[in-house]
């Protein structure tokens, strides 16, 4: 016998339709009145046609839009590089910080030493210190790309940061999970890798996803060794010209990439809970 | 408020489906004041799914739910004004760890019944006690054994003294030398008129407290009676095979 909804349910589904209707009128009304707001706020401030004149002027960012496009094929192109190194990196360390052994006693100083000390120094500074200091020692068969140096030092910062996402996760898997696998005969590195690790990746996704952001956004440090890449070229336009508006196309780049990144991964993480979750 | 004849709580035409399966499937259920309802059936017959559904922690497809002569299946109704009458307990025990077993008892008193935290405090002591966990009060839930985690977890629910408490096989997950000591506060809970439905595969529990028995089968109820009579003289051929089977 096929089911068809009773008259009461019906009534039911009108009233939550009504329901959403509402919702999302005064959704979409409250958004609209603080976006006019804050962009009437703005406008009518006493220096906004200054402002618009430096910042916001059409044929300059016109100009400058193929230089700092190039530019900005460099970040990425470091981003690309540097992340799943970051991702590589931070796990070791983190793994190595959960091991247990007494052999690996140095390999545990060694993980908790470097976090310490790239979490505490300002990025810009290893990318100063690597992107000059190193080629100045003058070793042979060390590159001497700036490329390559200031990603090797974005991966260094970053991998200190993401290792502590990581152990934060592990840490947050219940001892449960660790005595069911050991109960399994599961060796602790098993343990670690079918057990711990997937659950734990999977909590730490959105702050992953913080410092990757960042990450991306932070390639632009590379300018202050000298790299032409998007801030820098945006900059140099600045410095030729006498308008900002560079800084903004710049800055909107970084955007393109950086939202729809978020996004994707908030859908994936989406579909992988109600997956699990069976619904 | 008409005083309607089934009482406290009438289910009428329940569905439910999650993906295209039918859980419930137009079931009917009444629960007077001061009955204890044991629900039956063999897993997946939709024993918490009901349960569930009755205090709309699921939003039912079809049918009508009443508590106290009042729809509560409207969407209008706000789930909080109902939930706040109506108790529950998980058979995973589901306490808050990072809360210790008192704070555990005393969130909902204190933040949705605006009960003092002195007072509050003072009857969960006083429950606790009552069911033996008198020492156990600022331990953490994760420290405690099973069936002291699943006492914690009833002890909870009746902290707000609820008109109805809705128990989902909560001893389930208990070793049988547990299960007795969760039973006990169930019991006395019973004895003391608290209106309770609970799905159960302890059947002579079951037979002991119930006031009604109704074995849930294909989404219905497809027979309910009084303990003597369903577990003695089964109507139903369904109903002898699922007694038969899970008392060999």
């Amino acid at each position: 016998m096929t089911w068809a909804p009773s008259e009461r349910e019906l009534e039911r589904q009108a009233v939550r339709r009504r329901l959403r209707l509402q919702q999302t009128v005064i959704a979409t009304a409250v958004t609209v009145v603080v976006a006019v707001g804050l962009a009437l706020l703005v406008v009518s401030s006493p220096g906004w046609d200054r402002v618009r004149d430096y910042f916001l002027s059409w044929s300059h960012a016109r100009d400058s839009f193929a230089a700092i496009a190039e530019g900005f094929w460099i970040n990425i192109r470091i981003f690309l590089v540097a992340e799943p190194c970051v991702l590589v990196l931070g796990a070791l360390v983190a793994i190595a910080r959960q091991t247990t052994s007494p052999w690996l006693a140095p390999l545990r100083l060694l993980a908790t030493g470097y976090t310490d000390l790239f979490r505490g120094v300002p990025s810009i500074m290893v990318v100063v210190i690597c992107g000059i200091g190193i080629p100045a020692l003058g070793l042979s068969g060390v590159t001497s790309s700036l490329f390559w140096l200031t990603t090797f030092a974005l991966v260094l910062c970053y991998g200190a940061y993401v290792a502590e996402v990581f152990r934060a996760g592990i840490l947050a898997i219940h001892p449960t999970q660790v005595a069911s696998a050991e109960a399994l005969a599961l060796t602790r590195g098993q343990t670690m890798r079918f057990v711990v690790l997937p659950q734990a990746v999977r909590r730490v996704v959105p702050p992953l996803m913080n410092d990757l952001v960042s990450l991306q956004k932070d390639t632009a440090l590379i300018s202050a060794v000298g790299v032409f890449e998007a801030l820098r070229a945006a900059q140099d336009y600045q410095g030729y010209n006498f308008n900002g508006t560079p800084l903004l196309v710049a800055a909107a780049y970084f955007l393109v990439v950086a939202v729809p990144l978020t996004r994707l991964t908030d859908w994936l993480m989406r579909r992988q809970i109600e997956k699990e979750q069976g619904r | 408020m008409t005083a309607s004849v089934s009482g406290l709580l009438e289910a009428k035409g329940l569905r439910k489906s999650y993906r295209g399966k039918v859980v419930l499937d137009g079931l009917d259920l009444g629960v007077a004041e001061h009955d204890v309802v044991c629900l039956i059936g063999a897993s997946g017959s939709g024993k918490s799914t009901l349960l569930r559904c009755l205090n709309l922690l699921e939003t039912i497809d079809d049918g009508i739910i009443r508590f106290d002569g009042r729809e509560i299946s409207d969407p209008l109704v706000d789930p909080r004004s109902v939930r706040r009458e109506i108790g529950m307990v998980f058979q995973a025990y589901n306490l808050f760890p990072h809360l210790s077993v008192l704070d555990n008892c005393t969130l909902a008193q204190v933040r949705v019944h605006g009960v003092r935290r002195d007072e509050a405090a003072d009857r969960a002591r006083q429950l606790l006690a009552r069911f033996g966990l008198a020492d156990k009060a600022d331990a953490h839930p994760d420290a405690l054994s099973g069936g002291q985690q699943q006492r914690v977890a009833l002890v909870r629910a009746m902290c707000t003294r609820p008109r109805l408490l809705l128990l989902d096989e909560i001893t389930a997950a208990l070793d049988p030398e547990l299960v007795g000591e969760v039973l006990e506060i169930v019991r006395a809970e019973a004895q003391a008129g608290t209106t309770l439905v609970l799905a159960t595969h302890e059947m002579s529990f079951a037979r002991e407290v119930a006031t009604k028995v109704c074995f849930l089968d294909g989404g219905r109820v497809l027979e309910q009676g009084p303990p003597e009579q369903l577990f003695g003289d089964p109507v139903e051929e369904r109903t002898r095979a699922f007694l038969a089977r899970v008392r060999s």
